[in-house]
C-alpha cells in the first residue's frame, strides 16, 4: 500500500520518464463515458446509489481506498495506519491518518484535518439522513490533533477500523463549501450537492440531473501529469444494451459502467472489434433464498411467514439440498451471464482471504436430488409427477424481480425441479416494490410470501462481519419490527448467533476468517439456508482506444481515472 | 362564449385541486420506497433515517398540504424573484426532489425544452402528414393510396416503438453509422454545424414519434372524412356546381374536424408529457424519462408535480379543443 | 349495453342482419380480415392439438438444452427455438391465446366504457360537466402506479377467488380497460355535441321520441365510425399494453408467453436472429390490419348512406 503512495511521488518527479503513450495533464481530449443509470447527485452523502458514488469519485476522494484486489491503498494520506506504525492503538480503539502536506482543493486553498473532522460531523447530524450514516457506527469522536493529523475514536474495539473515509462511498468534502449545509439544511444546498469542489483529478463544469455530468481537469491536482483526459463527461440513460452498444458497437463512447448483457449480445458487440468487455469480481452473489417459514395465505395477515408457523415443505434440510442439487449452476451461467459471471456456492465467495473452499454445488446430480427426497419421505404416490407427503404436495412459489435474466433463471429452475417432482409456480415483481421495503405491501423481499425469492447481494467493502451478522435471529423481518430486518429466510440457530457475537470480538485475522468460513458453510453447505447460484462480474465494455483502466470491484470503477489516457 | 370559457376556468381550479389529491392519494398508496434503489448492503437504521430525513414519514395529509403550499405559495413566488429580482420567496423550502434533493421546478424547466423539442416536432410532422393523407384517403376511399395509407398506418400503430425505435437504432446508428444513438443535451445550436448536428440526432426519435402518432391521426381523419363525404350538405353543394376542391375542402373537411380536433388536443399535453419509451430509448432524458424515474424511485414530490402540470395541460387543452367545437360548429352552443 | 346496441344497428339497417351481412360480404377488405382473424382464433384454439409441444418445454439436460437454444426454424422447431431451448411455435400459439383474448375483452372495456360516458357527456347536458371532469382525471392519473396500487389491493384477492391464471387475466383486462376509454369518449361526445343539433335530432325530439331511442336510434348509429377506429386502435394498444405491463412485472407470470412480451424478448436478439421479432411482430400486425379491415366493412354495411355511393 504504502509503494501506491510512493508510485504516485515517483511519477510526480519523474515526469520526463514518463512513457510515450500516457502523455502529460489534459493532453488527450474527452473522456466519454455512459452509465445506464444517470447520476442525480454528486453528493456521495445524499445518495448512496452506485451512479452517484461512481460519478463522485471523480471529484471527491477518501482518505484511502481499495485497489483492484481489494487492499487498502493510501490517497489523501501519507500510509495506511496499522498497529505496526501506531496507527492503529494496540486496543483497536482509535485510528489516527496522517495527511499528505500540500493536497490542495481544486479552488486553491489547501485540505486540512478541520475538513475531515467536518464530514464526519456532516454525516453525523441527525437531521441529515446521511446515506453512508453505517459507515461512520460506533465512532466516538473524530478529531484533529494538528492540521495535518485526524484521530477516529471508537466507542468499543474495531476489529476493522477502515469503514469512514475509505473507499469512495465516504470521500472528503470541503468544510468552506459546506459549512452552511449541515443538517437539514443539507437538501437546499443545491448548488453545493451538484458541483462539490475536490481534491481529486476532476471538477465539475456542468451536470444536468439525471442526465449528464461534465467535468474538465483539476488544475489543482497533485500529480501534475495527471489527468490525461482534458475534459470528462458522464452520459446516463437507456439500459445496459444501449450502453455497451454505445462502446462496442458506434463508438460513442469510451466506457460503459454496468453493461451486464447476456452471452450472445457479448459475442456479437465483440465482433465490430471496436472495444471489449471487462469484469472486475468483488462479493455480489446471485442466490435462492429459502423461506424457512411458512408463507401460506391460509395464515393470517401477521401469523403468515413468521416463526410461529414453520415451512411445512422446506423445513427440512433434504429438501433444500435436493433443491440445491438440482440446479445445474454452470449452465445457467453460460445463459445469463458468460465471462460476466462465475458458477458459485458461497455466499462470502471473496475475498480469498475469507472465502470457503466450497465447491460440491457445482455439480448437478438430478438422480441424488430424487433419491434424498424419497429419504425425506416425499414420494410421488397418485402419478401426477409432483411429489407429495401426508397429502400434501411438493409445491413452491418462486419470485424475483423482473430482469430478463432472471426470468430465463426461473424458467430453467422450475424445469429442473419439475424434473425431480417439484412443482413451482412462478411470481415476477416490479423492482422497486420487492425491493421497497413498504410494509403495506404483500411483495417485499422482507415479507417473503414465497417459499423462494433470487436476488443479488453483496457486502461493503472487504470485510463480511456486518454482511454476516445480517442473519441472526434478531434481524428476522416480523410484525414487531414492521417487518423491516435482513434475515428474510427467518434462519434461527443459537450456534450461528454465538458465532456472529464472536467475530465481532476477534482481531486476530486467521481467527476471523476462520469464523467467518464456519458462517459461511452453515447458510449454504450445510444448512442449505441460502443457495448461492452466480458471483456475478461487474461487467463494463471499453473502447480500444480507451488505455489505463484497471478494473476494480472493491471500489469505484473510477478509482484510477487519473491514469487513464488515449490510445493512439 | 367568453363567459362559458370563463366559467370553465374557474370551474377548472376545484377539478384540479380534486385531481391533485387523488394523484397524491394514489401515488403514496403505491408499493415501492424512494430507498428501494441504493445499494442492499445499506443497513436497515440508516434507510430509515433517510426517510426521516426526506419528510417521507409525516402522514399523507400533512405532505398534501405542504405540497399545496408549495406548489401554490412557494414556487410562484420564486417564479416572480426570477423574473424581477426580488425576494418573496426567501428561504421557504421549494418543491425538492427525494431522488436528487434538487428543485422540481429547475428539473422541469430543465427538461421541458428538449422534450418539446423532439416531440414536439415528432407531434408537427405527424401532424402535418397525416392530416393531407387521411382527407386523401378518404376521398378516394380504396384506391390504392389509401390502402395503402392504411397499411402502413396500422403497421405504424401496430408495431410498438420499443421496436421501432431500437430496430432504427440497428439499421442506422449501428450498421450504418449515420445518425448517434445518444441524444447529446448539451448541444448548443449556435450555427449552421451545430444546428445541422441538432438535426441529425434528432432525426431517428422524431421518426419514430411522427410514425406513431400519424397512424393515429390519419386514421381518425379518414373515419370523419368519410361520414362528412355522404352527407346530404356535401350532396347539394356538388349539386349547385360547386367546384370539387371547395366541396372537399370547405364543407367536408370543416366538419369533419371535431374529431380530429379532439384527438389533437388530448395529444397535446404528450408534447409537454414526452413520450417514455422513445426518449428511453434513444436517452433523452426528458420529461417522459423524468416522470419514469421518479415513478420507479418512488420520488414522490416530483411524480406529483409532473403529473398535476400534466392534469393542467390536460384540462386545458380539452377546454380549448371545447371552445373550437363551437367554431367549427356553430350549431354547438355553450349556454 | 352490448345488446341494446346491436338492437339498434339492426334497426338503423332499416332491414335484417341479413342485408347487413350481404353488405358486409361485398367488401372484400372486410372479407379477407374476418378470414384471418378467424385463422388466427383457430390457430391458437385447435393449434396446441395439434401440435402438442409443452410451450415451456426446455431440456433439462444442461447438455441438451445448450444444443437446443437459438436454433433456426427446422421441422421439428417451424419457428425456431429461443435463448432457453422452448418452441417459438408452441410459445406463439400460446401467447396468440392470451393475446387475443387481451386485446378483445380490453378493447371491449374500454369502447363499451368510452361511447357510454361520450354519449351521456355529450346529450345530457348536466352530466356533461360531472363526466368530462371525470374523464380528465383519468386522462391525468399516471398509469404505472395506478396499476401497481391496483396490483396490490386487487391481485391476491382476485388470484384466491378465480385461481392465478384467471385472476391475473380479468386484472389484466380490467386495468388495460379502465385506463384506455378517455379518447373514444372524449371523440364520442364531440360528435355528439355536434349531432344533437342535426336536424333529424331535432325532428324526432320534436315529435316527442323519448331520449333514449333517440340515442339509440339517431345518435350511436352516426358515431359508429369514431368508435370503430377507437376499437381497432384500443385492440393494438391493448396488446402492446399488456407487453409493457409484463416487461414492468405487473403483467403475466413469467413463464406465460404472450406477443407483446415474445416480441419484448425479441428485440434483445434482434440483430442475431430477426425471427425473435418477426414473428410475434407479424401475427400482432396481421391481427390488428384484420380488425381494421371488419371495422371498415363493418362501418359501411351498417352505413346506408355510404351503400348508396
Amino acid at each position: 500500500m504504502k509503494t501506491k503512495t510512493m508510485l504516485w511521488m515517483g511519477t510526480a518527479l519523474a515526469l520526463a520518464g514518463l512513457p510515450a503513450f500516457a502523455g502529460g495533464r489534459a493532453t488527450d481530449g474527452e473522456l466519454r463515458i455512459t452509465f445506464p443509470q444517470a447520476t442525480s447527485t454528486l453528493n456521495p452523502y445524499l445518495s448512496s446509489g452506485t451512479k452517484d458514488v461512481y460519478a463522485a469519485s471523480m471529484v471527491l476522494e477518501p482518505l484511502a481506498g481499495f485497489d483492484e484486489n481489494g487492499a487498502v491503498y493510501a490517497r489523501l494520506v501519507t500510509e495506511i495506519p496499522s498497529v505496526e506504525n501506531g496507527g492503529i492503538s494496540a486496543d483497536f480503539k482509535s485510528i489516527t491518518w496522517k495527511l499528505i502536506p500540500g493536497v490542495k482543493w481544486s479552488d486553491g486553498t489547501p485540505l486540512t484535518a478541520a475538513d475531515v473532522v467536518f464530514t464526519g460531523a456532516y454525516c453525523n447530524e441527525t437531521d441529515s439522513g446521511c446515506a453512508q450514516a453505517f459507515k461512520f457506527d460506533g465512532i466516538e469522536k473524530i478529531e484533529a490533533v494538528d492540521d495535518l493529523t485526524v484521530k477516529i475514536t471508537f466507542t468499543a474495539p474495531k476489529a476493522n477500523p477502515f469503514n469512514a473515509f475509505v473507499g469512495s462511498q465516504t470521500p472528503i468534502l470541503q468544510k468552506a463549501q459546506f459549512e452552511n449545509c449541515l443538517g437539514a439544511a443539507a437538501a437546499a444546498c443545491t448548488e453545493q450537492n451538484f458541483a462539490p469542489i475536490g481534491t481529486g483529478p476532476f471538477r465539475v463544469t456542468g451536470f444536468t440531473v439525471n442526465d449528464l455530468v461534465q467535468y474538465e481537469a483539476n488544475p489543482e491536482y497533485r500529480d501534475p501529469a495527471a489527468p490525461h483526459f482534458a475534459t470528462a463527461m458522464i452520459k446516463g440513460g437507456g439500459d445496459s444494451i444501449a450502453s455497451a452498444r454505445g462502446v462496442m458497437e458506434t463508438g460513442e463512447f469510451d466506457y460503459a459502467w454496468n453493461a451486464q448483457i447476456n452471452p450472445e449480445l457479448q459475442a456479437q458487440m465483440l465482433a465490430a472489434g471496436k472495444g471489449s468487455f471487462i469484469m472486475g469480481f468483488g462479493t455480489n452473489t446471485e442466490r435462492l433464498e429459502l423461506n424457512l417459514t411458512d408463507p401460506s395465505p391460509d395464515l393470517a395477515e401477521g401469523e403468515r411467514s413468521t416463526a410461529k408457523y414453520p415451512n411445512p415443505r422446506l423445513s427440512d434440510v433434504r429438501v433444500r439440498k435436493a433443491l440445491s442439487m438440482a440446479i445445474d449452476r454452470t449452465a445457467l451461467n453460460e445463459i445469463g451471464y458468460g465471462v460476466g459471471g462465475s458458477p458459485n456456492c458461497n455466499v462470502v465467495p471473496a475475498p480469498a482471504f475469507y472465502a470457503s473452499d466450497n465447491t460440491g454445488c457445482l455439480t448437478q446430480d438430478i438422480e441424488g436430488a430424487k433419491a434424498l427426497l424419497e429419504e425425506a419421505g416425499w414420494v410421488d404416490s397418485d402419478g401426477d409427477g409432483v411429489r407429495e407427503k401426508d397429502g400434501m404436495p411438493l409445491k413452491l412459489l418462486f419470485q424475483t424481480t423482473n430482469n430478463p435474466v432472471r426470468q430465463d433463471f426461473q424458467a430453467l429452475i422450475k424445469g429442473w425441479w419439475s424434473e425431480i417432482g417439484v412443482e413451482t409456480e412462478l411470481k415476477v415483481i416490479d423492482p422497486g416494490v420487492f425491493f421497497g421495503g413498504d410494509p403495506a405491501s404483500p411483495d417485499t423481499a422482507e415479507k417473503f410470501y414465497a417459499d423462494v425469492e433470487m436476488h443479488a447481494n453483496n457486502f461493503d467493502g472487504t470485510d463480511p462481519e456486518a454482511y454476516l451478522a445480517a442473519l441472526t435471529t434478531d434481524k428476522a423481518p416480523r410484525p414487531e419490527t414492521n417487518w423491516i430486518g435482513t434475515n428474510y429466510n427467518r434462519f434461527s440457530s443459537p450456534e450461528y448467533d454465538a458465532l456472529s457475537a464472536k467475530l465481532a470480538q476477534t482481531f486476530d485475522m486467521d481467527e476471523r476468517a476462520a469464523i467467518a468460513k464456519q458462517m459461511n458453510d452453515m447458510l449454504t453447505k450445510d444448512g442449505m439456508v441460502t443457495l448461492p447460484l452466480i458471483l456475478r462480474g461487474n461487467l463494463s465494455a471499453m473502447s480500444n482506444a480507451l488505455g489505463g483502466v484497471k478494473v476494480n470491484a472493491w471500489d469505484s470503477e473510477l478509482w484510477n481515472v487519473a491514469d487513464w489516457y488515449r490510445v493512439k | 362564449m367568453l363567459t362559458y370559457a370563463l366559467r370553465r376556468l374557474l370551474l377548472a381550479i376545484p377539478t384540479l385541486l380534486l385531481i391533485s389529491l387523488v394523484i397524491f392519494l394514489m401515488v403514496d398508496l403505491a408499493p415501492g420506497s424512494p430507498m428501494s434503489e441504493i445499494p442492499r448492503s445499506i443497513p436497515p437504521e440508516t434507510r430509515a433515517k433517510m426517510i426521516a430525513a426526506l419528510g417521507a414519514d409525516q402522514p399523507v395529509f400533512v405532505r398534501y398540504l405542504l405540497w399545496l403550499k408549495q406548489f401554490f405559495i412557494v414556487e410562484p413566488a420564486y417564479l416572480i424573484d426570477g423574473w424581477f429580482g426580488t425576494s418573496l420567496g426567501g428561504d421557504q423550502q421549494r418543491i425538492l426532489s427525494w431522488q436528487s434533493r434538487a428543485p422540481v421546478f429547475d428539473v422541469i424547466g430543465d427538461r421541458l425544452a428538449r422534450t418539446m423539442t423532439v416531440v414536439g416536432s415528432g407531434y408537427l410532422i405527424a401532424a402535418a402528414i397525416a392530416l393531407p393523407i387521411g382527407v386523401y384517403s378518404a376521398y378516394r376511399q380504396y384506391s390504392w393510396f389509401d390502402q395503402l395509407g392504411t397499411f402502413v398506418a396500422m403497421i405504424g400503430y401496430s408495431v410498438p416503438t420499443f421496436f421501432t425505435g431500437v430496430l432504427l437504432i440497428v439499421i442506422f446508428a449501428v450498421n450504418l453509422g449515420w445518425f448517434p444513438s445518444y441524444y447529446d443535451a448539451s448541444l448548443k445550436v449556435t450555427d449552421f454545424s451545430s444546428l445541422s448536428r441538432q438535426v441529425w440526432q434528432m432525426a431517428l426519435p422524431v421518426a419514430v414519434i411522427a410514425l406513431f402518432h400519424a397512424a393515429e391521426i390519419s386514421r381518425y381523419t379518414r373515419s370523419a372524412m368519410l361520414d362528412t363525404l355522404g352527407q346530404d350538405y356535401v350532396r347539394t353543394a356538388r349539386a349547385k356546381g360547386a367546384l370539387e376542391g371547395t366541396v372537399v375542402m370547405k364543407h367536408a373537411l370543416r366538419n369533419a374536424m371535431i374529431p380530429v380536433i379532439t384527438v389533437l388536443a388530448l395529444g397535446m399535453p404528450s408534447i409537454f408529457g414526452g413520450s417514455i419509451i422513445v426518449e428511453q430509448v434513444f436517452k433523452i432524458n426528458g420529461i417522459g424519462g423524468a416522470l419514469i424515474g421518479a415513478i420507479v424511485a418512488s420520488d414522490l414530490p416530483m411524480v406529483q408535480t409532473l403529473t398535476f402540470i400534466f392534469a393542467a395541460l390536460i384540462v386545458f387543452f380539452n377546454l380549448v379543443a371545447d371552445l373550437l367545437y363551437g367554431m367549427m360548429d356553430p350549431r354547438i352552443r355553450y349556454d | 349495453m352490448t345488446e341494446t346496441t346491436s338492437g339498434a344497428f339492426s334497426e338503423h339497417a332499416r332491414g335484417p342482419w341479413a342485408g347487413v351481412w350481404r353488405q358486409f360480404r361485398h367488401h372484400s377488405g372486410a372479407m379477407v380480415g374476418a378470414a384471418v382473424l378467424l385463422a388466427l382464433i383457430l390457430a391458437v384454439l385447435i393449434g396446441p392439438w395439434l401440435w402438442q409441444v409443452d410451450p415451456a418445454f426446455i431440456e433439462p439436460k444442461a447438455a441438451d438444452m445448450m444444443r437446443a437454444r437459438n436454433l433456426s426454424p427446422s421441422l421439428a422447431h417451424p419457428l425456431g427455438t429461443d435463448q432457453l431451448g422452448r418452441d417459438t411455435l408452441a410459445r406463439m400459439l400460446a401467447g396468440g391465446k392470451v393475446s387475443l383474448a387481451v386485446g378483445l375483452v380490453a378493447m371491449a372495456i374500454a369502447v363499451l366504457v368510452g361511447t357510454t360516458v361520450g354519449v351521456l357527456a355529450g346529450f345530457v347536458r348536466w352530466l356533461d360537466g360531472p363526466l368530462m371532469r371525470l374523464t380528465d382525471l383519468f386522462l391525468a392519473l399516471p398509469l404505472l402506479p395506478l396499476l401497481l396500487v391496483m396490483v396490490m389491493l386487487f391481485r391476491d384477492a382476485l388470484a384466491g377467488v378465480f385461481g392465478i391464471e384467471i385472476g391475473t387475466f380479468l386484472l389484466i383486462v380490467s386495468a388495460i380497460g379502465l385506463t384506455s376509454w378517455m379518447q373514444a369518449a372524449r371523440v364520442v361526445r364531440g360528435e355528439v355535441l355536434a349531432l344533437k343539433e342535426r336536424e333529424f335530432v331535432l325532428a324526432a325530439r320534436s315529435i316527442g321520441t323519448p331520449p333514449l331511442q333517440i340515442i339509440l336510434t339517431h345518435i350511436l348509429p352516426n358515431v359508429l365510425s369514431p368508435v370503430m377506429v377507437a376499437a381497432t386502435l384500443g385492440f393494438a394498444s391493448a396488446i402492446i399494453t399488456e407487453s409493457a405491463l409484463s416487461f414492468l412485472g405487473l403483467g403475466f407470470p413469467p413463464d406465460f408467453p404472450t406477443w407483446g412480451r415474445l416480441l419484448f424478448e425479441g428485440v434483445e436478439y434482434m440483430q442475431m436472429d430477426p425471427n425473435r421479432v418477426l414473428f410475434p411482430g407479424l401475427a400482432i400486425s396481421l391481427t390488428v390490419l384484420s380488425i381494421n379491415y371488419i371495422g371498415d366493412g363493418l362501418r359501411d354495411a351498417l352505413d346506408p348512406r355510404l351503400r348508396l355511393r
